[in-house]
């Protein structure tokens, strides 16, 4: 008889939907069947196909299964694991074989395009098992610097491979670690940023949570090559499964000689603590990040000196984020040459995107760099649900731009991106469709930026309230003529004049759709009109023939404007009417228009 | 208002106990106040001043600490503790309605708690649901995919569970 080995997503989407009340009853029903010694569970970290979970995999066969419920065990058990004939109603469907890890288990539409370094094991390996990591050149890297390179052979290969912080920036990673390498010692600090605060962006968590020995062995190494004994590992303090995974993962690395005295048995000593941040965005900017390590208030300071000569304790400090740690094992053990030949000219590698919005299939994605965003978008994203007209792709979270049609065939990397008035950002990805208002999402980031703005320089603490203020009153139908040019040459300033990445991209979201969707701030202002219908105060509502009379709407009216006798057609007075929607959600029969 | 247990502030310090002698000791005055939020919920003055001496940090520096993250709580927070992610995918999906469905159903402002000390109203950041888009968080458990019907389902559910102790 065969033995199958079922691996089912253990992160926070599916465990949300379930799973793990499915690998209960998975047990159960095989416990039952009687061929508990021929089906192995194991647990997995997020696969990444978040839309379609949770995700059970049955291995050998490389059967993946989407939207499984409780009630679809039964038949996984009967049919595919006793009698061998794999469920097509649960497939997900298959397509062309792509990329070396998804070899593993076969290929979905999902997979196609995309090429997973950092996310490698990420689905494939229990988080939890510091075996499963091993199994698949788990720490070969490390044994690699350890008994055959020097530090200086370690930065060299860094700087060859072309790796570019994955943070947002995108400074040569290489270069960074020199610099910190060069400055005198014994005290030197590694920091991994795993405080991913871009609303819309879940990236470090999902690799994380799906695979943590990565990012301990990537700063093991950073730490050789730099001469520092000591990690840090600053999470928000908001992502309590990925915690716990770290801190398993750290106590299992020293368990096996990874992490400690003399690693590995050479005179190597390393170790990492973890340390929480408390929920400040700005923390993610390397100055303020040190800040809050050192225990004081989050507020960036202005470089030079770079962390790299002064950082932490005013001590030498390598700071480099998650996807960024977790390219450095692959670097070693594949070579900087395969990493270089990944990619783009000035960008190598991949990139790991959150893809969320208004897209059908929500969840992680790792492309090559210079994928075009078409590509990501329609391919592997599936496209818009529910008919929808695409409008704009969102990158960079509130620091990034909103991208309209014309620059779908933009390739990935730092450098095109910038031209086309975005950013690369750390990853977050968000599409938006027709029924959103470009005005009310630039005021949506400055909200956020202007409420998580540390308050210690004058431009994005003031600018960014004043720009708030006039985008606001844009948006309440107060706009004045030239109030587009004031927001543009506010933003100009803040951009130039703040002393930190927060303040200098705060305007992006505003000025990008400003220069991309420039009629839809006219039309705010000069017409008092909403075309995607979000903008409430901006509304009209009106009760069209095909009303009832049922009344549901008069009930709700919070300001007694509409009148109309009982399975008559009613009214709405505009002169009373407040725009607050409320007649028209109580609508059942869709009998109001709003526009 | 909830009394402040003595012997939690003795467990307060105990924790402290552990960093002493560490070098850049004052640099874990976040991990204590995470200790202190775990401990009461919220940050009470009694136990600001507490770490202040057992750290030898002034209460001022403490507070001005404690003031500057979202995650820290000044006031003592409700049973339910409902975070609306307002994160971009959230915010996309409708999280708006949800919140002002929140808003109304609670009679209460962001940030502030029932008077029955029942449910205490938030705002995050982004929770790293974005896949089940709009989500909110109750303690420690995510709901998503929701709607202003299901909001309202769900309040009144904790209510009930409330009710029956």
């Amino acid at each position: 008889m065969e033995k199958y080995v079922i691996t089912l997503c253990d992160g926070t989407t599916c465990i949300q939907k379930k799973s793990r009340e499915i690998r209960t009853a998975l047990e159960a029903e095989i416990q039952k069947a009687g061929i508990a010694d021929r089906v192995a569970i194991h647990l997995s970290g997020c696969l990444g196909m978040c839309a379609k979970g949770p995700i059970v995999i049955v291995n050998p066969g490389y059967s993946m299964y989407g939207n499984v419920t409780i009630n679809d065990v039964p038949e996984i058990v009967q049919e595919h694991l006793i009698k061998g004939r794999p469920i097509a109603r649960l497939t997900i469907d298959e397509d062309h074989l792509y990329n070396r890890f998804f070899r593993v288990f076969g290929d979905a539409d999902f997979f196609g395009k995309q090429m997973r370094i950092t996310l490698r094991n990420c689905g494939i390996i229990d988080p939890e098992n510091i075996d499963d990591y091993l199994a698949l050149r788990g720490y070969e890297a490390l044994a690699k610097v350890l008994t055959d390179m020097t530090p200086q052979k370690v930065v060299e290969t860094v700087k060859k491979s072309g790796l570019r912080g994955r943070g947002g920036a995108g400074f040569p990673t290489g270069v960074k670690w020199e610099l910190t390498a060069k400055e005198p010692g014994p005290e030197k600090y590694v920091i991994c940023n795993a405080d991913e605060g871009d609303p819309g962006a879940f990236m470090d968590r999902s690799a994380i949570e799906g695979d943590p020995h990565t990012v301990i062995e990537g700063m093991i190494i950073g730490g050789f090559a730099i001469g520092s004994n000591k990690g840090i590992i600053y999470i928000r303090a908001e992502y309590p499964l990925a915690i716990k995974r770290l801190e398993k993962a750290l106590a299992d690395a020293r368990k096996n000689g990874m992490l400690g005295d003399k690693i590995l048995g050479s005179d190597f000593s390393f170790d990492i603590e973890i340390r929480l941040g408390a929920g400040a965005f700005v923390c993610g900017e390397e100055t303020a990040l040190i800040h809050s390590i050192e225990g004081a208030r989050g507020m960036p300071r202005p470089r030079p000196p770079f962390p790299a000569q002064s950082g932490l304790f005013n001590k030498p400090t390598l700071i480099n984020n998650v996807e960024t740690w977790a390219n450095i094992p692959v670097i070693i053990l594949d070579g900087a040459d395969w990493f270089s030949s990944i990619g783009t000219a000035t960008s190598k590698g991949t990139k790991v995107f959150a893809l969320a919005g208004k897209i059908k299939n929500t969840g992680l994605v790792e492309v090559p760099m210079g994928t075009t965003l078409r590509e990501i978008v329609f391919n592997v994203g599936g496209g818009i649900p529910n008919g929808k007209k695409f409008k704009a792709v969102q990158t960079g979270g509130p620091s990034g731009g909103c991208l309209p049609e014309k620059y779908l065939e933009t390739q990935i990397d730092y450098e095109s991106l910038a031209a086309a008035g975005s950013i690369m950002g750390s990853g977050g990805m968000i599409v938006i469709d027709e029924d959103s208002c470009m005005v009310n999402m630039a005021r949506f980031f400055l909200e956020f930026t202007q409420d998580e703005s540390c308050g210690r320089c004058t431009p994005c603490r003031e600018g960014t309230k004043r720009m708030l203020e006039i985008l606001t009153r844009i948006s309440e139908g107060q706009g004045q003529p030239g109030d587009i040019e004031k927001l543009e040459r506010l933003g100009n300033m803040i951009k130039k004049s703040s002393l930190c990445g927060l303040g200098q991209s705060a305007p992006n979201p505003v000025l990008s759709t400003i220069k991309n969707f420039r009629e839809e701030y006219e039309e705010h202002i000069h017409q008092h009109k909403c075309r995607a219908g979000v903008c409430t105060s901006l509304l009209t509502f009106e009760i069209l023939d095909s009303c009832v009379g049922c009344g549901a709407c008069k009930k709700v009216c919070p300001s007694e404007a509409i009148s109309g006798k009982r399975k008559e057609k009613h009214a709405i007075d505009p002169q009373k009417c407040i725009h607050c929607g409320q007649c028209f959600m109580a609508c059942k029969f869709g009998a109001i228009r709003k526009g | 208002m909830i009394d402040i247990q003595p012997e939690k502030l003795g467990e307060l310090r105990q924790f402290i106990t552990q960093f002493q002698g560490k070098p850049y000791f004052e640099s874990n005055l976040i991990a204590v106040l995470h200790k202190a939020q775990a401990l009461f919920g919220y940050l009470p003055r009694e136990a600001m001043d507490t770490i202040a001496e057992a750290m030898n940090i002034p209460t001022a520096h403490i507070w001005g600490v404690a003031t500057f993250y979202h995650y820290f709580n000044l006031k003592p927070i409700g049973k339910f503790v409902i975070s609306v992610c307002l994160g971009t995918a959230c915010y996309v999906k409708g999280a708006q309605e949800v919140l002002d469905t929140l808003r109304n159903e609670l009679h209460i402002k962001v940030g502030e708690t029932t008077p029955d000390m029942l449910f205490t109203l938030q705002e995050a950041r982004c929770l790293g649901a974005c896949g089940i888009a709009p989500v909110i968080m109750i303690n420690d458990k995510i709901y998503g995919e929701l709607n202003s019907k299901k909001v309202v389902d769900l309040i009144n559910q904790m209510r009930k569970s409330a009710a029956k102790g």
